[in-house]
C-alpha cells in the first residue's frame, strides 16, 4: 500500500523538472529577442479568432494584414526594414484574447498590435494594449466601449450606433417595413449594442418593435424565441448575431414558416453564411463595410490580389485587415520612432486616408467615420444592394 | 413535439451514462464527446457520400446507411476507448477512472479539431428526410423530422430494453451490474460484457448525435462550448431518472426534454438551462436516488 501510494509521486516530480526546464529555455530565448539589433525586422503582432465559431472571422483579417505586409515590404518597408506579423489565435474567447496581446507585447516585444474582430474580445486585448502602452488598431470591432478603453486603441471601421442606424433606415425606406422583430445574443457586447442603436433608431423612424427576444451565442434551438416572434408578425427580423448562428437561425425561421426578410450586421461577413443558411438565409439582408462589387479601381485592384494569393474573393473583414495594416504603416512612415506614445500619436493624426473600405479619418475619440453598404444574399453570394452615408 | 424529439435524444444519450454507471459505478464523461462524434461522422459520410446542401434529395436508405455507419464507427470509438484507457484501471480507485475519462473527453474533443478530422469551422450537415409539415393543430406543427427523431429513438430503445430483458446477453450484462465479481463466479465474461456495455452504450449516443444533426443541421465547431452542454443535460436525465435504472433514463430524457422546452416557450427562453438543472436539484433533494432508481446502501 505504501509503495503504490508512493510511486504516483516520481513521475509528477520529473514532470515538474522537466515543464520547469522548458520554462527556462522559453524564458532565455524571449531575452534574447528583447534587444532588437538593427536591421532585424519590425514586429508587429495580430490576435483573431483562428479557430472556432468565428473562425473565418480571423481568418480573413489574418490575410488582409499578410497581403498588405507582402506589398509594403516588397516596396522596400520602413526605411529598408521589413515587417513581420506575428500571429496568435485566441478561439474567440476573451481570456485568451488576453493572454495573446500579453504574449504579443512582453515575449514577441511587437510595435504595435492589431485585431480583433469581436468587439468582446477587442476589449480584453484592448486593456492589455493599453496598459503596456502599445498602440492597437482594431480592425472591425464595431462596439462604441472598444477606443474608451484609452488612448492607445483605434478602429478603422465604423460603429454600432451608426450600423444599427443605416439598418433601421433600410428597413423603413428601402424594405418599407412598418414592423419589425429583434433576435440578439445576449453574450455578445456587438450584438447588444447593435440591437439597441436599432430599436432607437427604428423607433425615432415611425416604426415598432414588436418584441426583442434574445439567446446565447452558440445556441442550437431558437424555436421559443422564434415561435414568440411568429406571433406579432413583424415585416423584418433583425439578428444583429455572428454568422454561424445566423445561419441556424434563418434555417429554424423558415422551418417555421415565417416569410419576412432578415437583416444583419456586419457580423454575418463570412462566405460560411450561406453555406449554413443555405436557401434558407437567401433574400436575408445585412449591413457591412464593403462591397466587393465596387467598381472603384483601388477596391477592383485589391480584389484581384487577394484572388490571386488566397484564391477567394476577400470579404469585408479581410478588407479592414488590409486597411487598418497600411493604416499602421501609414502611421509608422510618419512617426518619429516607434514607441507607443509617438506611433499612437501618428495613427491619431490619420487624415483622409484612402482605403478600401472607404476614405479614413482618425477622429478624436480615436474611432473612423465612415459610409455603410447593404448587402443582399442571393444565389449562395453576397450582392450589393445600397450605400447609406452618414447624417451630416 | 419539440420536446419529444430532443427528449427522446436525451434519452438515448442518458442510456449510455446510466449503463456504463450500472456495470462500471462511474460517469464516463467522454460519452457526450461521442454523441458530438457521432453527429460529425455522420456528416463526414453524408459528404463522402455526395450528398451536398444544394444537390437532389437523397433516397431514405441513404439516412438508414448513414445513422448505421456513424453507429458503427462510434460503437468501435467506444470499444477501443474502453479497451485502452478503461480497462488497464479496472481495479484501480474509483476517482482516477473518473479523471482518466474527462481526459479521454478532452483528447476526443481537441483531436476532432485537428485539420485531417473535422476541422475547426462550422459545418452544414446535408438534409438527407425533406422536411415537411405532417399536421398542425393549435399552432402546432409536426414536422417529418421530429417525429423521425422521435420514432428512431423510440425504435432503439424498445430494441434495447428487449436485449436487456429479454436475452442471455441481457441477463449477463444485468448480473455484472449486480455484482461483477459474483457474476465472474458464474461463468461470465465480465471484460466483454463490459465491452459490449461500452459499444452499446457509444452507438446509441452515435444514433442521437445523427438525428440531432437532422433536426439542426447547423454543426458548430469547436463542439465543446455548446454540444457538451447537451451531454451534459442528458447526464442530468440519468440522474433524475435515477442512474443506473435503464427505464429511468428513457423517463428521464422525455422528462428534462419536456421541462427545456416548455420552460423556454411559456417562461422565458433565456433560462431555459437553468430549469433543467433545477430539476436536478429539486430531485436530488427530494428522492437521491432518483424517480426510478432503488436506494442501495453504499458498499464501502
Amino acid at each position: 500500500m505504501r509503495s503504490s501510494r508512493l510511486s504516483p509521486r516520481l513521475p509528477l516530480a520529473v514532470a515538474l523538472i522537466v515543464s520547469l526546464a522548458s520554462c527556462g529555455v522559453g524564458g532565455a530565448k524571449s531575452a534574447g529577442g528583447a534587444e532588437t539589433p538593427s536591421g532585424d525586422p519590425i514586429l508587429i503582432g495580430h490576435f483573431g479568432s483562428m479557430t472556432g465559431s468565428e473562425a473565418t472571422f480571423g481568418q480573413s483579417t489574418d490575410n488582409g494584414i499578410r497581403l498588405a505586409i507582402k506589398e509594403f515590404n516588397a516596396t522596400g518597408g520602413l526605411k529598408g526594414k521589413k515587417v513581420e506579423l506575428k500571429t496568435y489565435d485566441d478561439q474567440g474567447k476573451s481570456q485568451e484574447a488576453g493572454t495573446a496581446v500579453t504574449r504579443l507585447i512582453t515575449s514577441d516585444k511587437v510595435v504595435a498590435v492589431l485585431g480583433e474582430v469581436a468587439s468582446s474580445l477587442s476589449l480584453a486585448g484592448g486593456r492589455v494594449a493599453q496598459q503596456y502602452g502599445v498602440p492597437m488598431i482594431s480592425p472591425s470591432s464595431t462596439n462604441p466601449t472598444v477606443t474608451q478603453i484609452g488612448d492607445m486603441v483605434f478602429r478603422v471601421c465604423f460603429l454600432d450606433p451608426f450600423q444599427g442606424w443605416v439598418a433601421a433606415k433600410f428597413a423603413r425606406e428601402n424594405l418599407k417595413a412598418e414592423k419589425a422583430a429583434v433576435l440578439y445574443d445576449q453574450a455578445q457586447a456587438y450584438s447588444k449594442g447593435l440591437m439597441d442603436a436599432f430599436d432607437k433608431a427604428f423607433k425615432e423612424m415611425g416604426g415598432t418593435i414588436t418584441t426583442v427576444q434574445a439567446y446565447t451565442g452558440g445556441d442550437q434551438d431558437f424555436s421559443a424565441q422564434l415561435t414568440t416572434i411568429r406571433q406579432t408578425n413583424p415585416d423584418v427580423i433583425f439578428v444583429p448575431g455572428y454568422y454561424t448562428d445566423a445561419g441556424n437561425v434563418s434555417i429554424q425561421v423558415r422551418k417555421l414558416g415565417l416569410t419576412a426578410p432578415l437583416l444583419g450586421g456586419d457580423g454575418w461577413d463570412s462566405a460560411k453564411l450561406a453555406e449554413i443558411g443555405g436557401s434558407s438565409i437567401e433574400g436575408s439582408y445585412y449591413t457591412n463595410h464593403y462591397s466587393h462589387q465596387n467598381p472603384a479601381p483601388e477596391v477592383q485592384n485589391f480584389v484581384t490580389k487577394y484572388k490571386t494569393d488566397y484564391g477567394q474573393t476577400p470579404d469585408g473583414l479581410a478588407a479592414l485587415g488590409y486597411d487598418a495594416a497600411r493604416l499602421l504603416f501609414d502611421a509608422m512612415g510618419r512617426a518619429p520612432a516607434l514607441d507607443g506614445k509617438s506611433l499612437a500619436a501618428a495613427i491619431a493624426a490619420t487624415k483622409d486616408f484612402a482605403g478600401v473600405t472607404g476614405k479614413i479619418t482618425i477622429d478624436a475619440q480615436r474611432n473612423a467615420k465612415k459610409a455603410a453598404v447593404v448587402l443582399e444574399m442571393k444565389n449562395g453570394a453576397p450582392a450589393y444592394v445600397t450605400t447609406i452615408e452618414p447624417p451630416q | 413535439m419539440d420536446g419529444v424529439a430532443v427528449g427522446s435524444l436525451y434519452a438515448l444519450i442518458a442510456l449510455g451514462y446510466t449503463m456504463v454507471y450500472g456495470t462500471l459505478q462511474f460517469i464516463n464523461f467522454a460519452h457526450s464527446d461521442i454523441f458530438v462524434l457521432g453527429a460529425w461522422v455522420s456528416y463526414t459520410i453524408a459528404v463522402g457520400l455526395g450528398y451536398a446542401l444544394a444537390g437532389t434529395q437523397p433516397p431514405l436508405y441513404a439516412g438508414v446507411l448513414i445513422l448505421v455507419a456513424a453507429m458503427a464507427t462510434c460503437g468501435a470509438v467506444g470499444f477501443t476507448v474502453e479497451r485502452l484507457a478503461y480497462r488497464p484501471l479496472r481495479k484501480a480507485p474509483r476517482l482516477n477512472v473518473l479523471i482518466t475519462a474527462i481526459g479521454v473527453s478532452l483528447f476526443l474533443q481537441n483531436v476532432g479539431q485537428l485539420k485531417w478530422f473535422f476541422g475547426t469551422q462550422p459545418q452544414r450537415m446535408p438534409s438527407l428526410i425533406e422536411d415537411t409539415i405532417l399536421a398542425r393543430f393549435a399552432g402546432v406543427q409536426v414536422h417529418l423530422v421530429d417525429l423521425a427523431a422521435a420514432g428512431i429513438a423510440l425504435a432503439l430503445m424498445l430494441v434495447l430494453d428487449w436485449l436487456i430483458f429479454r436475452t442471455r446477453l441481457g441477463r449477463a450484462m444485468r448480473a455484472v451490474s449486480h455484482d461483477t465479481s459474483v457474476a465472474a463466479l458464474m461463468g461470465i465474461n465480465v471484460d466483454a460484457v463490459i465491452s459490449f456495455t461500452f459499444v452499446l452504450g457509444s452507438s446509441l449516443a452515435a444514433a442521437a448525435g445523427f438525428l440531432y444533426a437532422m433536426k439542426y443541421p447547423g454543426l458548430n465547431q469547436p463542439a465543446h462550448a455548446t454540444w457538451v452542454l447537451l451531454g451534459l443535460k442528458a447526464f442530468v436525465a440519468a440522474v433524475i431518472g435515477g442512474i443506473g435504472n435503464i427505464r429511468g433514463a428513457m423517463l428521464g430524457g422525455i422528462l428534462i426534454g419536456f421541462i427545456e422546452m416548455f420552460g423556454a416557450a411559456y417562461l422565458s427562453p433565456h433560462l431555459r438551462d437553468i430549469y433543467v438543472f433545477s430539476i436536478l436539484i429539486l430531485v436530488l433533494l427530494v428522492r437521491p436516488s432518483g424517480v426510478l432508481g432503488q436506494a442501495v446502501a453504499e458498499k464501502v
